[in-house]
C-alpha cells in the first residue's frame, strides 16, 4: 500500500479548498440573522441548482450541447420525470430512470 | 405549504422520530446513483495509477465526485499541484450555494456542530435534506448525521470496490447505471418543487436555471456555469416573488 508524497500532498490540500466552502457559510451564516431577501434568495437555491446539475448531465456534453434527437438520457429523463411526479418516491424514480435509460439505449442503438 | 401536503407526505412514512436510523432510511433512494458513479471513480482513479491506499485517502477527504474524477486525470497528466489544488477550488466553490441554503436549519447548533454537519455535505445529501424541510420543515441533527454518514461510507466502498474491479471493468458505463445520477437528480428535483407551494414559479427558475448552465458551458467551465446559472436563476425567483 504505497502512497506517494506529492499525491499525498495534492489531495490534502484538494480536501482543504473543498471543505472550507462547504462548512463556512453553515458556521458564519447561521450566528448572522439574513435580512428577507436573503432568505428568498437561498430558497431559490435548491432548485437552481438541481436544474442546472440536470440540464448539465442531460444536454452538454464535453462542453457542447448534446444532439438533441439522438440524446437517450434526454429521452429517458422525459418518462423519468412523469414516475417521480406520479410516485414521489425517489427510490422508484432512479430505479425506473435506469430501466427506461437501459431499454430506449437498446431500441435507439 | 398546505396542510394537504402534510398529509399526503406523513401517510407515505411513517411518522417516526426523525433521528440516525430514520437519516440512513432517507438515504437509501440515493445509493444506487452514487454506487455507480463512486464505482466509475474508483475505476478511472486506478486507471490513472494511484494506489489502493491513495484512492482510500482522497474518496475519505476530499469525498466529492466530480473533484475526485479531475483530479486523477490532472495527476495522470502530471499537471501541478498548485494547477491541480485550485481548479478543484472551483469545481467545488458551489458547495458555499448549499452550505448557505441549509444554514437556517441549523441555527440553534454550535459552530462546532454546524462543522460536523457541512463536512459532508454533497449534492446528494443536500437534496435529500431539503426535501425533509418539505416534510417537516426542519432538518434533525442525527438525522442528518444519519444521512451523511451512510453516503459517506456507500461513497467509499464504491471507490475501493471500483478500484478493485478496474482490470476487469475497462468502461464502467456499459451497465446502463450513468443514468442514475440524473435520474436522482430529477427525482429530487421534483420532489423539491411539489413539497412547496409555488410550482409555477419553481418551474420557471428551473427552466431558466437549465437555459443559463447550457449557454454558459460554452463559454465557462462545467463548475462555474453551474454557479452562475444557480445565482442568476435564484436572483430572478426572489425579484419575482418580491415584485408580485
Amino acid at each position: 500500500m504505497e502512497m506517494r508524497w506529492e499525491v499525498v500532498l495534492i489531495i490534502l490540500g484538494a480536501a482543504i479548498v473543498t471543505f472550507i466552502p462547504r462548512v463556512v457559510p453553515l458556521m458564519v451564516l447561521s450566528r448572522v440573522e439574513l435580512p428577507e431577501w436573503g432568505m428568498r434568495w437561498l430558497n431559490y437555491v435548491p432548485i437552481s441548482v438541481m436544474a442546472a446539475l440536470i440540464g448539465q448531465e442531460i444536454l452538454v456534453h464535453d462542453g457542447k450541447l448534446t444532439s438533441i434527437t439522438d440524446n437517450v438520457q434526454l429521452l429517458a429523463a422525459i418518462p423519468t420525470f412523469f414516475i417521480a411526479i406520479k410516485t414521489r418516491s425517489l427510490l422508484i424514480t432512479v430505479l425506473s430512470g435506469v430501466i427506461f435509460f437501459m431499454i430506449l439505449r437498446w431500441i435507439v442503438y | 405549504m398546505s396542510l394537504e401536503n402534510i398529509h399526503v407526505e406523513t401517510a407515505a412514512s411513517p411518522r417516526n422520530k426523525e433521528g440516525f436510523m430514520e437519516g440512513i432510511k432517507d438515504c437509501v433512494p440515493t445509493l444506487l446513483g452514487y454506487l455507480s458513479i463512486g464505482l466509475a471513480a474508483g475505476v478511472v482513479q486506478k486507471t490513472a495509477g494511484l494506489s489502493i491506499a491513495e484512492i482510500a485517502l482522497m474518496s475519505l477527504i476530499l469525498y466529492a465526485g466530480s473533484a475526485q474524477f479531475i483530479a486523477a486525470g490532472m495527476i495522470a497528466a502530471s499537471s501541478s499541484p498548485t494547477a491541480i489544488i485550485i481548479t478543484i477550488l472551483f469545481v467545488n466553490l458551489r458547495h458555499l450555494l448549499l452550505s448557505a441554503a441549509l444554514s437556517p436549519y441549523f441555527r440553534h447548533l454550535s459552530p462546532l456542530r454546524n462543522i460536523l454537519v457541512g463536512s459532508l455535505l454533497t449534492d446528494e445529501t443536500f437534496g435529500v435534506a431539503i426535501n425533509q424541510t418539505a416534510k417537516t420543515k426542519k432538518i434533525n441533527e442525527s438525522w442528518m448525521h444519519g444521512l451523511n454518514i451512510t453516503a459517506y461510507l456507500n461513497w467509499f466502498i464504491a471507490n475501493i470496490a471500483g478500484a478493485l474491479l478496474a482490470q476487469w471493468i475497462s468502461d464502467p458505463e456499459k451497465f446502463g447505471l450513468e443514468f442514475a445520477l440524473p435520474a436522482m437528480f430529477i427525482g429530487i428535483l421534483v420532489l423539491s418543487i411539489i413539497g412547496r407551494s409555488k410550482i409555477k414559479r419553481d418551474i420557471a427558475v428551473a427552466l431558466v436555471a437549465v437555459v443559463l448552465t447550457v449557454g454558459c458551458s460554452f463559454f465557462l467551465s462545467s463548475s462555474m456555469g453551474i454557479i452562475v446559472a444557480t445565482i442568476i436563476a435564484s436572483t430572478l425567483g426572489m425579484a419575482v416573488e418580491k415584485w408580485k
